[in-house]
């Protein structure tokens, strides 16, 4: 049990500056309730699945800057594919776009390993690859999104025997987040790719001399990373019904909450729990901070400081611990 | 020589070009069934690419390498341990970020036979759940030896296994690698240690230039032709020759160390070193002179204890203090010394430039001036130009102690400077750092290698536990002597 904290301290301190940032917000605004905290969950979507994407490929020692370009490429086509479809045809969609994002990794990572040039260089180029081919698919916001899919990240979930009173405090969008999170990482995390993730993360010498097959690991780290960015952009086509080609700020805000969630810029160290807990403490931050009527300029300062000081507090609590 | 046919392993006429570095040009290699085949030659010999070659890391130019009377399709270590050869190199190939048990099923390996080896080699309270990151040296290499022992493969190749092994675990290394062989098994042992070697092989392969010269059953006294072998027509001076001890000097010291205290190892450690003298420091792993030399070099500071250079106290709050005050380190990883991926010119000049000029342009002539001067005093194979990285260990441990040489030396603190080093090279560094002393600087030096203290130091400080336990002259510091006084078992009184 010792252990467990010892080793999820970062985690279990996130959760808990977020407890505390929640009721902040509700000592800031008394009237802050199951709406505020769906209309939080919905905002924080596609950041945490952008970050999950990111936080994937870090763990495994490289880095993606086109993940926000994947999404924009995802959701215009996405809300093409559905504008006017049926509910099948949705789904059918739906899988195309996952697929599309899988594909999409998959040429990050291919180009990557078979180039040798440097994951920042091929995924910077990406960028603007994946940012023309999504202005090209969709020149201007449009399309549609199937009534279902729109459903699945608004309200609160339904759960049989508790009050409505009680599962209204349960957004859908979390409840969305955890599923397709849990569905996808635990099984990679429990299998012999979740070693080899962290094993190239870490040392990729060592874990070629171990006899792991560093390219492909990278190239899968990359594949699901593009899923995730995939989810990301439905995401975004959830919420708003429309596709965006032109993404929001998903990719600095991922880099972001994947360091002060505690995976090493570098590799081999971290979880996928505490970048997500990062995002929700950066959107309540900026939701604080505007609830204040902060002036948007100050609070972007506001938001860059608390980061650095936060990552630059558990580094310091990090060499007290090993000091003791 | 076992007839080719009956090798398990059979290399022969391996060559492998790098630009214009020809690393190997006809390297030969038999490994018969239960037997355990030294490997050895000097740095830059073409060892570690030989190495490399037979586990798959690289492609040969040419020749072939058959296993088990096949012709070897290994393309990487993974494949090779399905050919039944198993490599354990000199850094541990373990993820820090992982667990041992994560890392045994990372690799496939079981359990079980890991279990029992690691209780063999000595670590029976290994915790399976331990972080790699979190355990020291000495117990990686353990292991990594034993999750290599636990695949049992036809062929355990070890690369320089014993470097950085505290004795005790040594001496269990070496039985259960001789076991290995006593049951049927083949290992190719590289190494530099005679010792060793007379211990447990039954035969040595010798490389020089990239070329096979010898293959020699071992048998007493073969010492003296390996090493005249491996340095080839240079003259072969003897390996054990002493040099006279000389007089302690007076007056002020140079480096006068009281009292000096840091974190748990170092506790108490108290020493004059004078100028003109080379004081070898002798200590088991972990005693404290890790501690010692950061201390001396500005890299930690001490806790209690004072040092005076010259006379003058000091404190040191950075390394940029102890270079001012003429305290130089080499250091004994060569990848914090080094600018890797920059030449051996820039490489040398660096500390020079410090000295030269805070701002403004570099004088690139009187820089190539001291650093050829310095290229041809060690004799730097710098066949290699372009970057260090490239250049073998024994060469890039020269550009280390080259820089400071350059610059002009007062008080030279080397850390176990001939670790992994050829005995070709160990003779110049050795014979360079008595030219230094005899210019008049000061010379602290830490070996792992008792054998060195005679051939290198005026006297010797032996530390253990933390504390200075005996200062020994050079006349009197045979190997015996310093291992039971670096044991804690000198009955002489602590100076």
């Amino acid at each position: 049990m010792r252990r467990w904290i010892e080793a999820n301290a970062w985690t279990l301190g996130l959760a808990v500056l977020l407890a505390v940032l929640l009721l902040a917000t509700k000592v800031i605004q008394p009237g802050f309730g199951a709406t505020g905290l769906d209309s939080l969950a919905r905002a924080a979507l596609p950041f945490a699945l952008a970050t999950v994407g990111m936080a994937v490929v870090v763990i495994a020692g490289g880095i993606d800057l086109s993940v926000a370009a994947m999404m924009a490429v995802a959701s215009v086509t996405g809300a093409v594919l559905m504008a006017g479809a049926g509910d099948g045809q949705a789904l059918l969609a739906v899988i195309a776009v996952l697929a599309l994002g899988i594909a999409m990794g998959t040429v990050n990572g291919v180009l990557i390993v078979v180039t040798r040039v440097p994951d920042i260089v091929v995924t910077l180029a990406m960028l603007f690859v994946w940012q023309g081919v999504a202005l090209l698919i969709l020149n201007a916001p449009g399309g549609g999104a199937a009534p279902w899919l729109r459903a699945m990240s608004a309200g609160g979930v339904a759960l049989p025997g508790l009050p409505q009173g009680l599962t209204d405090w349960l957004p859908r969008g979390v409840v969305f987040l955890a599923v397709v999170t849990a569905l996808i990482w635990v099984p990679i995390r429990r299998s012999k790719l979740g070693l080899r993730l962290y094993a190239i993360g870490s040392d990729p010498l060592a874990a070629f001399r171990s006899g792991v097959p560093v390219g492909q690991t990278r190239i899968a780290a990359y594949a699901i990373c593009g899923l995730f960015a995939a989810l990301g952009g439905l995401s975004v086509t959830m919420s708003t019904g429309i596709g965006e080609p032109i993404p929001g700020p998903y990719l600095l805000a991922s880099v972001a909450a994947v360091v002060l969630g505690g995976v090493v810029l570098g590799g081999g160290r971290g979880g996928i729990l505490g970048p997500i807990l990062a995002v929700f403490i950066l959107r309540t931050v900026r939701m604080d901070l505007t609830m204040l009527s902060v002036d948007p300029n100050v609070a972007a300062i506001i938001e860059g400081t608390i980061m650095v000081a936060v990552v630059m507090f558990g580094a310091i609590l990090a060499t007290r611990g090993r000091k003791a | 020589m076992p007839d080719s046919a009956d090798a398990v392993l059979d290399a022969k006429g391996v060559a492998k070009r790098f630009g214009a570095v020809q690393a190997l040009r006809d390297a030969s290699l038999q490994v018969g069934r239960g037997q355990v085949v030294a490997l050895m030659g000097a740095n830059g010999a073409g060892k570690s690419t030989f190495v490399k070659i037979l586990t798959g890391v690289l492609r040969p130019d040419s020749g072939h390498v058959k296993i088990k009377g096949r012709e070897s399709t290994v393309a990487s270590p993974a494949g090779a341990r399905a050919w039944g050869l198993v490599p354990v190199y000199q850094e541990p190939s373990l993820i820090p970020d992982l667990s041992v048990a994560d890392n045994l099923r990372l690799g496939d390996t079981a359990m079980e036979p890991f279990r029992h080896w690691v209780a063999e080699l000595g670590l029976p309270d290994l915790q399976p759940d331990a972080m790699i990151r979190s355990l020291p040296l000495a117990s990686l290499r353990i292991v990594d030896l034993a999750r290599a022992l636990a695949m049992e493969p036809d062929v355990l190749l070890l690369d320089e296994l014993t470097a950085a092994l505290p004795t005790d675990l040594v001496a269990r290394v070496l039985k259960v690698v001789r076991a290995q062989a006593d049951a049927g098994r083949s290992v190719i042992y590289v190494s530099h240690r005679f010792t060793e070697i007379a211990a447990i092989c039954d035969r040595a392969t010798v490389l020089r230039d990239g070329l096979t010269v010898g293959d020699l059953a071992i048998e007493p006294g073969i010492e003296e032709r390996i090493v005249e072998m491996m340095l080839g027509g240079a003259v072969a001076a003897a390996v054990t020759e002493a040099r006279p001890g000389r007089p302690v000097a007076s007056g002020t010291p140079r480096l006068r160390v009281r009292g000096l205290r840091t974190g748990t190892r170092l506790t108490d450690v108290s020493f004059d070193l004078h100028k003109g003298e080379v004081l070898g420091v002798v200590a088991l792993e972990g005693q404290g002179q890790d501690e010692l030399f950061n201390v001396l070099a500005g890299n930690r500071r001490a806790s209690a204890g004072t040092v005076e250079v010259d006379g003058r106290p000091k404190a040191f709050s950075h390394p940029a203090d102890a270079i001012a005050a003429g305290l130089t380190l080499v250091p004994g990883d060569r990848a914090h010394a080094l600018l890797m991926s920059r030449s051996v010119r820039e490489n040398i000049a660096v500390p020079l430039i410090a000295r030269i000029r805070n701002w403004g342009a570099v004088p690139m002539r009187e820089e190539a001036a001291k650093v050829a001067t310095a290229v041809e005093t060690l004799q730097i194979d710098t066949r290699a130009q372009g970057e260090v990285r490239r250049l073998s260990g024994g060469n890039q441990q020269k550009v280390t102690i080259a820089r400071w040489i350059a610059n002009g030396v007062q008080t030279l603190l080397l850390f176990d400077p001939t670790r992994g080093i050829d005995i070709r090279t160990k003779r110049q560094i050795y014979a360079l750092v008595r030219d230094l002393a005899d210019q008049g600087a000061a010379v602290l030096f830490y070996t792992s290698e008792l054998a060195e203290i005679r051939l290198a130091c005026d006297r010797a400080v032996v530390i253990f536990n933390g504390r200075v336990v005996d200062v020994i002259d050079a006349a009197e510091a045979d190997e015996s002597t310093l291992m039971r006084a670096a044991y804690g078992l000198s009955e002489r009184a602590p100076a």
